[in-house]
């Protein structure tokens, strides 16, 4: 599975011999020691949670976001370098803005490759998630092609609401963007995937969906390898008003005593989870 | 002579009665056919309807030249946005990138336009795109000199809701009207229906339109008489 380039991997824009670009698989590798991010969609709207590893215990809950509202009505969570992240969600947040509204910007004409395309790309409509994947993957994409630069080593997942409805994307770091019913990137990805499958989600609203997401990420989380873990979450759908929210602190009818979805979806793992573990 | 030639190097402007109004299911588009240059009509049958993209048309008035290049743009910068989105683009686009470039060249362009439309998302839309590059989402509108003399006219016989007939209908009667009284209006009436079935283009020639209150039946022309057989010979 995983092989030595040995020689050929020494450059992004060196091919092996059969036909691989190791700097691109390698940079996926770095995607695949990252918690877990996990998206689904359900029938009303986009669910994204995150497994954010906590490197320190001096560190302030809520910190270190790995869930970004690209757009009113879109979000990326990210996995992998934290940096490179950042450098996506800027430039996602910077075409979707670009494509609604101009912008008198000089600083956009000054280097190409690193702003968004401003052709008379001004549509005063909100950017479609089609449109916005297609461009946030073309300059992952573009930064797989030139020797001087090397690849980005995070994949994001990209849930928004359009016209056309609730949609995920995820991009990888060779440049790839498919569309999802549900996705997961990081160290629990298998484990997690296999539990998607499970999931009914044409059935499923997003207040449903939301403690799906949470039981999944506490369900893939290996308490012997990593240590605490904060759960973080954001979700765009009808009852949000097709907005892109996080974190979520919407009143809950079902559990008494929780003000919010988010803790009642917590709590709701956390059950879950001594549940799997008593049988 | 000179006096009736006029100023034939005067920029061609289209005197105009543009209209667009939106119906239950569409809109109808409709505009005259005169395009002058001074006192002279240069073209009597000219089209003020141009087709933007498959389901959006605008009409134009004002400077001749001014309107066909904005549309031009606007044409250009819609089928390269059509291609990247992989389906037709919205009225509401459409219409946006026309005021774009109406309100930031407004020192030089001097043309009103009404953009009209269907798409799957909002049906039938009409926007009106005054001289300064104004967007306004409207259920009708008019435009262009002859349309001084239909306000009034509208606010009686406007309603929501209309069929496709009575749009139709609605707005010949109303091209017609300014016709009548709009000295830079005449020649033919060009409608343009679009909905979900598409775009239909529909022509009336000057005869077929009703006449108007102090208005004269059209004489023959002077060919027709040149053509006829010779005249009795004067008898004394």
């Amino acid at each position: 599975m995983s092989s030595i380039g040995t020689g050929y991997d020494l450059s992004v824009t060196t091919f092996s011999p059969d036909g691989r670009v190791f700097q691109i698989e390698y940079a996926a590798k770095a995607v695949d020691n990252s918690g877990t991010v996990v998206a689904i969609k359900c029938k009303d709207g986009v669910v994204m949670g995150v497994e954010k590893l906590i490197a320190s215990k001096m560190m302030l809950p809520g910190s270190n976001r790995r869930i970004h509202s690209v757009h009113r009505h879109s979000g990326m969570g990210v996995a992998g370098l934290a940096a490179d992240g950042r450098q996506i969600v800027a430039r996602a947040k910077s075409e979707a803005t670009n494509y609604e509204k101009f912008v008198f910007s000089l600083v956009g004409f000054l280097c190409l490759y690193f702003t968004s395309s401003v052709k008379l790309g001004v549509y005063g409509e909100p950017i479609p998630v089609k449109e916005l994947a297609e461009r946030v993957a073309s300059y992952v994409h573009l930064c797989t092609l030139y020797w001087w630069l090397r690849p980005f080593g995070c994949g994001v997942i990209l849930g928004g609401y359009d016209r056309d409805g609730p949609q995920l994307y995820m991009v990888e770091p060779s440049g790839i963007s498919y569309r999802y019913f549900g996705a997961a990137i990081g160290k629990g990805r298998q484990a997690a995937k296999t539990e998607i499958e499970k999931l009914k989600l044409s059935e499923m609203t997003c207040r449903q969906g939301v403690i799906e997401v949470a039981k999944i990420i506490y369900g893939v989380h290996d308490e012997a390898k990593d240590k605490a873990f904060e759960l973080e979450m954001s979700w765009v759908c009808d009852e949000s008003n097709r907005q892109h929210q996080k974190p979520l602190n919407v009143p809950t009818i079902r559990v008494p005593g929780s003000d919010d979805v988010l803790e009642e979806a917590k709590t709701a793992a956390k059950a879950a989870l001594e549940e799997m573990d008593a049988d | 002579m000179d006096a009736i030639s006029g100023d034939l190097n005067a920029p061609h402007s289209m005197g105009t009665t543009i209209i667009g109004v939106t119906y239950d299911g569409g809109v109808v588009l409709g505009a005259d056919s005169r395009t002058s240059t001074g006192m002279y009509v240069a073209n009597r049958a000219s089209d003020k309807i141009t087709q933007l993209t498959d389901n959006v048309y605008i009409c134009r008035s004002g400077s001749a030249a001014d309107s066909q290049i904005v549309s031009d743009y606007v044409r250009y910068y819609l089928h390269q946005h059509t291609i990247q989105l992989g389906q037709p683009a919205t009225v509401k686009v459409a219409a946006n990138l026309v005021r774009l470039i109406a309100y930031n060249n407004k020192n030089m362009l001097q043309t009103g336009l009404i953009v009209g439309g269907w798409d799957k998302y909002e049906g039938g839309k009409i926007y009106g795109i005054p001289l300064g590059g104004t967007i306004l989402e409207l259920p009708f509108t008019i435009g262009g000199s002859g349309s001084s003399y239909l306000y009034g006219f509208f606010d009686q016989v406007w309603k929501e809701g209309m069929t496709q007939d009575e749009a139709e209908k609605l707005v010949v009667k109303a091209v017609s009207l300014a016709i009548a009284r709009d000295g830079a209006s005449g020649g033919v009436v060009r409608t343009v229906t679009i909905n979900k079935d598409g775009a239909t283009r529909k022509f009336y020639p000057g005869e077929s339109l009703p006449l108007w209150h102090e208005e004269l039946e059209a004489k023959d022309s002077l060919l027709d008489i040149l053509s006829a057989a010779s005249p009795e010979p004067m008898v004394s």
